[in-house]
């Protein structure tokens, strides 16, 4: 298109030097675009392949919500007994979410409070306080930190964090799985995420607002706390959200570390089963197609898949509303 | 900032003395804050380390010293006098076996020590320890030689060569990573030969050829949040389509290859399939930012030149932005190469010890067997799921190797600023 008007102006421009350096045209001559099969044809695939990644989503959604729909038009459980029921035994027939959800909440609470403090502090550590030399050295050891795969993670949690724990609190306190080793092991996870997308808001706060507050006398912490956190506080808040949305995604930490089996309790110390420790569980046994477990692994699917999708969908809110505002 | 009344920043030296005071205190705080994290990297990678070496606790069967002959031990003993003993130790139906294989007369000296070695002395581990207990704790260890005297001390590095190249076992100690290895290999191939081109057209076909339309803001918004998606979600889908649906194609029926250790569906296919969608958008994300890098001017003279919008996309945006291209695919596929979720609930296998021998082979892969090994209580198990950790992370750190790598050419050489 754009190249087609380029050379079309060219060529009303200069009509005399059109002729002598454009070569003979052997076919029409007339000026009017002409269609390039070859062109359209990359141009179909190139655009082929992108609506390939639109069906990606759409395969999530109609996966999820088919083999849903056939989870609950079997009659064995209603949609309010799903929701509301605090039993989770596919053995005998009840398939209450709340245990599986409370602990994923559990663990996503936990690990956010160890994340966003610290990435926080870490963040406005690297952005306001470190020299420059210092953050080259600490900048790539959080990449290194991110680039850890997960299940390293849950291996560090199983043979390090509940350990610990268990010295601390004594070993009849805290059990051998348990939700918070897998917490706060989750939390040191996303650290990483959280504080780059921190240190991104801060650093987006003009200089100008700084040396407003240096010129009115206020020390560095005020500058910090009073000027620079609230102007980046959007930004923030958005590494806060998808720092949990990450957390309640999270699979091979709890898989390894919070215990096997539903259990509906707030004690942080007791072993209890999370959404997604219960799809990796069941999926890794083997599973019948068409059976209740089958079926129920895609339904606490859709319920993921709905939570972190709106966690997403809101930090993407927020950010834009942010860059807007400060760029 | 509606703090500028006299009340946040008063005058007086006293209040002066305490914002100061107050100021460098939390200036160690954030500073803690940020030591902890390296602290904590460094204590993740220690604890990895101290689990895959140290002092071991090994028990023989058979002491080596009854197997002498002559005063010689059993490693110098040639090949007859080692076929006696084999004979004089094993059962008669085992020596059938080992004959029908390759007959004892005409195996190698070596191979036969390696059969005295398995089949009687068999050394079992009976207790081992971590780097840390073996440096500071060695009177604990000492003492459990000296309650049991038939024990025998040695120094375990559980990351050895023959961990590397040996296959799956029950017992941790003959255990490898071979099959392990090679499954995230050939997956890492699939996903790569199908993310990669989809990627990169997926991401021209946004930057250079869409226009403003509702339908690309929405493939574009789509493709943000694909990349939030929480990788167990892709592992249903996977599980959905390529190991249910399209069973035929992801065992390789419908090429007539069938094997008969195929897990219907549940192969190598499947599985690279599956992370080439999840590290789909990841890639599409990066080539978009590269392309996004590159100057406007380089479209305009191409077009000036009379060059079509594909011509100016092969000859001049794709050779210019193909390092930072490169740099963003190496790590989309470390990432791939440390998924474990997803490749669980597509349904790896629990114990194979057969290489995968192509595309529908069943498949295991690393981060899979330091699940496997992790979950299990036997600490030896432990031992083996650090080595292989280790080995994980030597790999992904050589792939970030390289994409530094790509990044540092780029900067130095690049013909566009």
């Amino acid at each position: 298109m754009e190249a087609g008007s380029v050379c079309f102006l060219s060529l009303q421009g200069g009509h005399v030097s059109l002729k002598i350096s454009v070569p003979p045209v052997t076919g029409s001559t007339d000026l009017k675009k002409h269609p390039r099969i070859g062109e359209t044809l990359i141009f179909s695939v190139l655009f082929f392949f992108s609506i390939l990644s639109v069906s990606i989503t759409a395969g999530i959604v109609i996966i999820l919500v088919r083999e849903s729909i056939l989870f609950f038009g079997s009659g064995e459980v209603s949609l309010i007994e799903f929701l509301g029921s605090t039993e989770w035994q596919p053995m005998i027939g009840k398939f209450g979410i709340l245990p599986l959800m409370n602990s994923t909440v559990m663990v996503s609470f936990i690990a956010v409070m160890v994340a966003v403090p610290l990435g926080t502090a870490v963040a406005v550590y690297l952005s306001e306080y470190a020299s420059d030399g210092l953050r080259n050295i600490l900048k790539p050891v959080l990449e290194v930190l991110a680039g850890i795969p997960t299940v390293v993670y849950g291996y560090f949690a199983v043979t390090f964090m509940t350990p610990l724990l268990r010295g601390i609190f004594g070993n009849n306190v805290v059990e051998i799985y348990n939700t918070a080793s897998a917490g706060i092991v989750t939390g040191i996870l996303i650290l990483p995420l959280v504080t780059s997308m921190s240190e991104d808001a801060v650093r987006a706060v003009p200089l100008s607002l700084r040396q407003g507050a240096f010129a009115l006398g206020a020390t560095k912490l005020e500058t910090v706390v009073h000027v620079v956190i609230p102007a980046a506080f959007s930004g923030l808040s958005a590494a806060f959200i998808v720092g949990l949305s990450r957390a309640i995604g999270e699979t091979m930490i709890v898989a390894l570390a919070a215990g096997a089996g539903p259990n509906f309790t707030f004690n942080p110390f007791k072993a209890a089963e999370t959404i997604t420790g219960y799809i990796v569980r069941i999926s890794g046994g083997d599973v019948g197609y068409n059976t209740m477990d089958y079926n129920s692994i895609f339904a606490l699917g859709l319920v993921l898949f709905l939570i972190t999708l709106i966690l997403n969908i809101i930090s993407r809110k927020i950010v834009k509303k942010f860059r807007e505002v400060y760029e | 900032m509606s703090g500028t009344s006299e009340s946040h920043f008063p005058t007086d030296t006293k209040a002066f003395d305490r914002r100061t005071r107050r100021n460098s205190v939390f200036a160690l705080v954030f500073f803690a804050g940020t030591t902890f994290s390296v602290a904590v990297l460094i204590i993740l990678l220690f604890s990895i380390i101290n689990n895959a070496f140290g002092p071991m606790a090994v028990e023989n069967t058979v002491d080596p010293a009854a197997l002498r002959i002559g005063g010689r031990e059993y490693t110098e003993l040639d090949s007859k006098e080692l076929i006696g003993i084999l004979e004089e130790h094993l059962s008669r139906g085992l020596i059938r076996r080992y004959n029908r294989e390759t007959p004892l007369n005409e195996r190698s000296t070596a191979n036969l020590v390696q059969l005295v070695e398995e089949r009687i002395i068999k050394p079992a581990v009976k207790q081992s320890w971590s780097l840390a207990e073996g440096l500071f704790e060695g009177g604990k260890i000492r003492s459990h030689f000296e309650d049991n005297p038939t024990h025998i001390r040695s120094f375990r590095a559980w990351l050895n060569p023959s961990f590397i190249v040996s296959s799956q076992s029950s017992t941790p100690e003959d255990s490898g990573i071979r099959t392990a290895l090679l499954g995230s290999v050939w997956i890492i191939l699939v996903t790569f030969v199908f993310s990669f081109p989809i990627g990169i057209g997926t991401a021209v076909y946004l930057e250079e050829y869409a226009k403003d339309s509702r339908l690309n803001r929405f493939i574009q918004t789509n493709i943000y949040n694909l990349a939030g998606v929480p990788s167990i979600i892709y592992g249903l889908l996977g599980l959905a389509i390529f190991v249910r649906i399209l069973q035929p194609l992801s065992s390789g029926e419908i090429f007539g290859s069938v094997d008969p250790s195929t897990a219907n569906g549940r192969t190598v296919f499947s599985a690279g399939m599956t992370l080439g969608l999840l590290i789909l958008p990841i890639i599409i994300i990066n080539t978009q930012e590269a392309l996004r890098a590159l100057p406007a001017s380089l479209r305009h003279s191409s077009f000036g030149l009379g060059a079509t919008r594909w011509q100016t996309v092969w000859h001049h945006l794709l050779p210019g932005s193909m390092e930072r291209i490169l740099t963003g695919t190496i790590i989309a596929l470390s990432r791939a190469i440390g998924e474990t979720a997803p490749l669980v609930v597509v349904g790896a296998s629990t114990f194979v010890s057969l290489d995968p021998e192509g595309i529908f082979s069943k498949f295991t892969t690393l981060p899979i067997q330091i699940y496997q090994w992790s979950a299990r209580p036997q600490g030896e198990f432990r031992n083996i799921a650090a080595a292989a950790i280790l080995v994980l992370l030597i790999l992904l750190l050589s792939m970030n190797a390289t994409a530094i790598y790509f990044r540092n050419r780029l900067s130095r050489t690049s013909r566009i600023q």
